[in-house]
């Protein structure tokens, strides 16, 4: 034969690793600079110099900024290598409860990006913009049928806003009733920060409301705190401990009978979309996070976009803008003048400049037409039948918080941790190492070291499986005395990271001087 | 004399003058203390009234007054270090001295058995 | 259905596993008179016709592009690189969530902490957070801050102050038991602001350039607030002239606000935008939302988090300085994408291409008979008055196919004295030639 030694070996040869790499990288994890640490006096963008001379006068900066300008091959490299110390959900599971983590299809941002959607202008003639009046219009009508309520405000910019603006409508129409004696809020203690921190900006004090011992609103104890000076309960429905509030109707009348308002989180409107009108349960008012719901990306946390709609009563204390269709022409009706020459009694103030998150109605309105309506009910459906199969896999080395089935999204205590010295952030931790992003932890406050698992239709069986085995074998390691848990993630891009010190001594932005160690 | 209040604070009395901290059981509980908000001096207190706050990363806790009274001094070592909190909670880290208004409140308050009993 | 991966294969065999029969079992706690209620939807459809849809209602629209475009008031049409929305539409970006796992999320707290750098860069001032929702909602937020740090419930609104952030603060601020005082249209920019003042005063909301278009050196303003004890917020609606123009804080601003859209963010018919928002340290812990700050992690690497949260509605719940969540992540990544591209450098030319363009439209449409040039000193926003209804002249405008900018009816409607008003704006996407098809088209329709 021939003998041919030349070439490169083929075997994998098992070495011990060495110490930390000169370059501090770890081949595909690449460490990163800040974009303040290099030369400055760049740009990335080719502009010519002006040529005339400026009319700025005395009104001319000063100061200099101090910014870099990369060029694009830097700029790209460096977004690229920040973009992957990132998980996201196109990576895996990102089961993070009460945030509702979907696939987020790529559709929605090619539609968002059609230059009649994307590069027209809010204050440009109505006439020029038919068609997104139109779609504003066709969004809502999906709304109203999906919620069975007679009316909805689409302005609000995010979920939080969306409350804003339900709360407000509250508060307008007590206002016009003559009642302005009505200044306690009731909200369950599981409820969302934002629920006791939008009723405070609206003047109103809050009340909390306990729960019963299977994890939803004590009705008994609810109607005690009712009386001639509550204005509104603001109730989330599925609740945030993933449970469906069986008396919601009596919850409700039991509200309207004390003549106060049901403002309803929908936060987790999610799981029902599609199977329960909330217009049927006694609701009042509720905001819907489209980002959650419906899809359009969360983006590393916004923008989102929060419409809230609304009974009868509510409806004439909606803000402007809003869209109305006269005779095939869409108008969007921008001041309270033209609104009251409606022959509409419109009370609400203006919640933001323009008319809400365009660019998310597309991509929501996108999801809903690829969806259709028995797709949002079957995603309802699937979001619970996930939920429900991983609380039964789980069961048997986890604590669940409440006996039962769940809804979209099921809750864990830390009970099955107890002498372990392995806490819910230890296990949470571990879970990164494992390939995922960590479940919603510590919340709901009603509940002692809370694991909120939302794993959403997104995930396939066979992806919820080998995720709940990992869970387990999480758990089997810190009942077995695992101490290693409590230093992770080791495989991470970063280790834990001290928050103590960062809110100690906060550096909130470079500075030539500032205390920022650079990467070791 | 030192008393407790079931929201943990504590007071100890010299004459007319009360000093307040918070105690080492709620010290524990909070986490590193990273920021302590603290009344200027001369502000009036009732008994109960929020009197100045105390942040862990975790969580905010107002600080209430056990006794009414007026602001004569206030700890400015743990508003620029508030790690001191955890340090020494009962002893050097004190938020606030206040003349007493009303020397009958203390009798409402618990003594350190009741309260040790109270934290179990 | 393409986004859902269970088959009814699946769903048995889970179903099997919970122990339940079907899946309305889980329902169990719904009223049963209200599940599966009837729904009265379409069908699901295919990539295809939802792109045939969409688009037909896109094709409606007259987008910027399109021809000679002269709106702003708020929103102005820039150029952004192609490079930055690639980079947004990183799955890693985009599909990610708010960073509060900062082990698997530095990418994102990374970029918010240089964006929060170049932010109180651009603003001249100390510190700034990690985005709003957009201008006016971190305005009206700027006027709650300022009522904290005051302790005083009067504000103050310049007649220069874009209406729709005006009607946002009073909005807000009324709702927190405020009195608001808009002072009336001041379209020459000679208000007399510092006279407003009183003692209970808690800020003074001005905005520059104005939204008529005004440069405005609100300098001696600042004296005046700070002698009071009242807050100046200064608002910028248009931040490409932070490349040219005086800053917030180089007059003195207290909190400086700002619509961030000019940089990364196309116009998206109003939203979603982004809010920027920065002010002094000392004021950090007043300061609503989310703020990223450098710390190390266990092996003493750098890293970032989110921190001071103790101010936010997730832990001080009713007690927070803001109900604010969700801000703007993905369109701050935009801004500080394209802010990390230009540079100091790049951003001043851009600045100064716009004003430019729009000293040449000036010139070319102030020449055009039945029409006045009313704000000499502008930087790329200006304001004219008609011999006509402008919001007439807009429309017979557009049906040339020209937009020539926001008719003042649009904005004051309750205010008869803005209806000869039009503001035009430029950039540096303005040409020559759109410059020329206006001017001609503006004296055929005048």
């Amino acid at each position: 034969m021939a003998m041919n030694a030349q070439g490169r070996p083929t075997r994998a040869d098992a070495a011990t690793a060495p110490g930390p790499t000169f370059t501090g990288n770890r081949a595909l994890q690449i460490e990163e600079s800040l974009i303040f640490e290099r030369e400055f006096g760049g740009t990335g963008v080719d502009l010519p110099e002006p040529k005339a001379k400026d009319r700025l006068g005395s009104m001319k900066r000063q100061s200099p900024l101090n910014l870099p300008g990369l060029s694009e091959p830097e700029a790209m490299r460096h977004y690229v290598r920040l973009s992957q110390k990132n998980y996201a959900i196109d990576m895996g599971p990102f089961p993070l409860g009460s945030c509702t983590m979907k696939h987020n299809p790529r559709l929605n941002e090619k539609m968002a990006r059609l230059p009649g959607f994307a590069d027209i202008h809010p204050l440009q003639p109505q006439s020029t913009v038919q068609g997104a009046l139109e779609l504003v219009h066709e969004l809502a009508d999906w709304l109203l049928e999906l919620t069975g309520m007679p009316a909805v405000a689409m302005s609000p910019k995010a979920g939080a806003h969306g409350e804003l603006c339900g709360m407000m409508a509250i508060k307008a129409a007590l206002d016009a009733r003559g009642e302005t004696g009505r200044t306690r809020v009731l909200a369950p203690e599981s409820a969302h920060g934002t629920n006791p921190a939008t009723a405070a900006q609206c003047g109103f004090s809050v009340d909390d409301i306990p729960a019963d011992e299977t994890g939803r609103v004590d009705l008994s104890a609810l109607k005690a705190k009712l009386g001639p000076d509550v204005a509104a309960i603001m109730v989330t429905n599925p609740n945030t401990c993933g449970l469906f509030e069986r008396d919601i109707r009596a919850i409700a009348d039991a509200v309207h009978e004390a003549g106060g308002y049901f403002y309803c989180d929908g936060a987790n409107f999610n799981a029902i979309a599609g199977k329960v009108r909330p217009g049927d349960l006694g609701v009042d008012a509720m905001h819907i996070n489209l980002h959650k719901t419906f899809s359009t990306p969360h983006g590393g946390g916004g923008p989102g976009s929060g419409p809230v709609v609304l009974s009868a009563a509510l409806a004439p204390f909606a803000p402007v803008p809003y869209v109305v269709k006269e005779e095939g022409r869409y108008q969007l009706v921008e001041t309270r003048r033209a609104a009251r020459e409606d022959g509409e009694n419109m009370h609400g103030g203006r919640l933001t400049a323009f008319h809400g998150q365009m660019g998310m109605f597309v991509r929501a309105l996108s999801y809903m037409l690829s969806h259709g309506g028995d797709g949002i009910r079957q995603a309802a459906e699937d979001a619970v039948l996930n939920a429900n199969y991983v609380l039964a896999r789980l069961k048997s080395e986890m604590t669940p918080a409440f006996p039962g089935h769940c809804m979209h999204e099921a809750l864990f205590d830390d009970s099955f941790l107890k002498g372990t010295g392995v806490e819910t952030i230890d296990f949470a931790k571990g879970m990164i190492d494992e390939g995922y992003h960590p479940m919603t932890m510590y919340f709901p406050l009603v509940v002692h070291g809370a694991m909120l698992i939302e794993p959403t239709e997104s995930e396939s069986k066979q992806e919820l499986d080998l995720f709940c085995d990992a869970l387990l074998s999480i758990a089997r390691r810190a009942n077995a005395g695992d101490a290693s848990l409590k230093g992770a993630p080791y495989f991470a891009p970063r280790r834990r990271l001290d928050e103590t010190a960062a809110a100690r001594n906060p550096v909130l932005r470079w500075t030539p001087t500032a205390s920022v160690r650079a990467a070791e | 004399m030192k008393k407790y209040t079931e929201d943990h604070e504590w007071v100890s009395v010299e004459g007319d003058t009360a000093t307040i901290g918070i105690t080492e059981h709620a010290a524990g509980q909070l986490g590193d203390v990273v920021f302590v908000e603290l009344p200027a001096v001369g502000t009036k207190f009732k008994q109960k009234g929020e009197m100045a706050v105390v942040e862990s990363v975790k969580a905010a806790s107002d600080v209430y007054a056990p006794v009414s009274g007026e602001v004569v001094a206030v700890n400015q070592a743990i508003a620029d270090d508030p790690a001191k909190v955890n340090a020494d909670p009962e002893g050097a880290s004190w938020f606030v001295k206040i003349k007493l208004s009303s020397r009958s409140e203390l009798d409402r308050l618990m003594d350190e058995a009741s309260y040790r009993k109270l934290i179990g | 259905m393409r986004y859902l991966p269970l088959s009814a294969e699946d769903r048995r065999a889970m179903l099997k596993t919970i122990g339940v029969r079907s899946i309305d079992d889980l329902f169990v706690d719904v009223p049963r008179e209200a599940l599966n209620a009837k729904i009265d939807l379409p069908r699901h459809r295919g990539e295809l016709e939802v792109e045939r849809l969409l688009g037909a209602m896109a094709a409606k629209n007259r987008p910027a592009g399109a021809g000679p475009f002269f709106v702003g008031a708020g929103a102005y049409r820039h150029h952004v690189p192609a490079s930055v929305d690639h980079i947004i539409q990183r799955s890693e970006f985009l599909t990610s969530y708010t960073p509060y796992q900062p082990e698997i999320a530095q990418g994102t707290l990374q970029y918010l902490f240089e964006f929060q750098t170049q932010v109180a860069a651009l603003l001249g001032m100390e510190v700034a957070n990690a985005s709003m929702y957009d201008g006016s909602t971190a305005c009206a937020e700027a006027a709650l801050m300022a009522r904290r740090v005051t302790k005083r419930g009067r504000v103050v609104v310049s007649g220069g102050l874009h209406p729709h952030y005006a009607a946002v603060v009073r909005t807000n601020s009324e709702l927190a038991g405020d009195t608001v005082s808009i002072r009336p249209l001041d379209v020459e920019g000679e208000e007399d602001l510092a006279a407003q003042i009183d003692a209970n005063t808690s800020c003074v909301i001005v905005q520059n350039p104005d939204v008529f278009g005004n440069l405005r050196d609100f300098t001696p303003l600042a004296k005046s607030c700070a002698e009071n004890g009242t807050l100046l917020i200064v608002v910028v609606t248009e931040a490409v002239s932070l490349g040219a123009v005086k800053s917030p804080g180089e007059m003195g601003a207290d909190i400086a606000v700002g619509e961030g859209q000019s940089i990364g963010v196309p116009l998206n018919f109003g939203g979603p935008h982004v809010g920027l928002f920065a002010t002094r340290q000392k004021y950090v812990r007043q300061m609503p939302g989310r703020l990223c700050g450098a710390t190390v992690d266990a092996e003493g690497k750098r890293g970032f988090v989110l921190t001071l949260s103790t101010r936010e509605q997730h832990i001080r719940r009713d007690k927070a300085t803001s109900n604010i969540c969700t801000n703007s992540g993905l369109c701050a990544l935009a801004f500080t994408a394209h802010m990390t591209l230009l540079g100091e450098v790049g951003l001043r030319r851009m600045s100064l291409l716009s004003h430019e363009a729009a000293c040449k439209a000036a010139d070319a449409l102030s020449s055009v008979p039945g029409v006045r040039l009313a704000t000499p000193r502008f930087f790329n926003e200006f304001t004219l008055r008609l011999s006509a209804n402008a919001a007439e002249i807009v429309e017979a405008l557009a049906s040339k196919g020209v937009l020539g900018g926001v008719p003042g009816g649009r904005l004051w409607p309750n205010d008869s004295e803005a209806e000869d008003l039009l503001i035009v704006a430029a950039t540096e996407c303005t040409t020559d030639a759109d410059i020329a098809d206006y001017a001609h088209a503006l004296s055929e329709v005048l």
